[in-house]
């Protein structure tokens, strides 16, 4: 596939599910650590979401990057729109800037997981 | 030359060097976290290839998380993939609010 190619692959798949995390392995298995904090912070915000493992495919490994003009893995994105890495994931949980953001967005997700 | 700063790994050296020029940090923290990454896959086992970076610079006031690390990431882009697998960010400006 052309890099071309490869971003509309990227911007449809974007486009057709709220919330997306291209990372290294898949949600039940990830292969990364940063990885795995992602699918553990969607995880406890019981958000529904698309993993896409880069493992499986390089040109999205690559594609994702020049895509987002972000050199590292793991990306979200919530409702098309590139939202961070881990690192910014994980502060914006910690500030309840995630649930937030999931709001603005009507992105359903487990309310009941975060009071419980 | 300080002493110390001859025996610093090179990697680590010039984050800091790269870092320095760009973003003028007004605190500056580069933790090589590679042994705890050592083995696991994909990382190149160089002992030089993790980095937790904590940086504290007035070009960010005003940015969003994302454009604060597209600094970052810009100012390193010369190493990124290789040697540097993974950076670890924490980005603040001067008088931001810390937890």
């Amino acid at each position: 596939m052309s890099e071309q190619a490869v971003h509309d692959w990227i911007r449809k798949t974007v486009a057709s599910n709220d919330v997306v995390v291209f990372m290294k392995g898949t949600k039940n298995f990830p292969q990364c650590g940063f990885s795995g904090q992602v699918a553990q912070i969607l995880g406890h915000v019981g958000v529904d979401y698309k993993d896409v493992n880069v493992l499986e495919d390089m040109g999205i490994r690559e594609g994702i990057k020049s895509f987002s003009d972000w050199p590292t893995i793991p990306q979200l994105y919530v409702k098309g729109e590139f939202v961070g890495g881990c690192d910014i994931i994980r502060e914006m949980f910690q500030q309840g800037e995630l649930t937030q953001l999931l709001d603005e967005k009507h992105v359903p997700y487990d309310k009941s997981k975060l009071t419980a | 030359m300080t002493a110390q700063s001859m025996s610093q790994p090179s990697v680590e050296a010039a984050v800091q060097s790269a870092l320095t020029a760009s973003l003028h940090p007004t605190h500056l923290e580069i933790v090589n976290e590679s042994h705890l990454h050592a083995g696991h896959r994909g990382s190149p086992g160089t002992g030089d290839s993790h980095f937790r970076v904590v940086i504290v610079s007035a070009d960010f006031v005003g940015l969003s998380r994302i454009a604060r690390h597209r600094l970052v990431n810009r100012a390193l882009a010369h190493l990124m993939g290789k040697p540097i697998h993974a950076l670890a960010l924490d980005t603040s400006a001067p008088g931001d609010h810390r937890d």
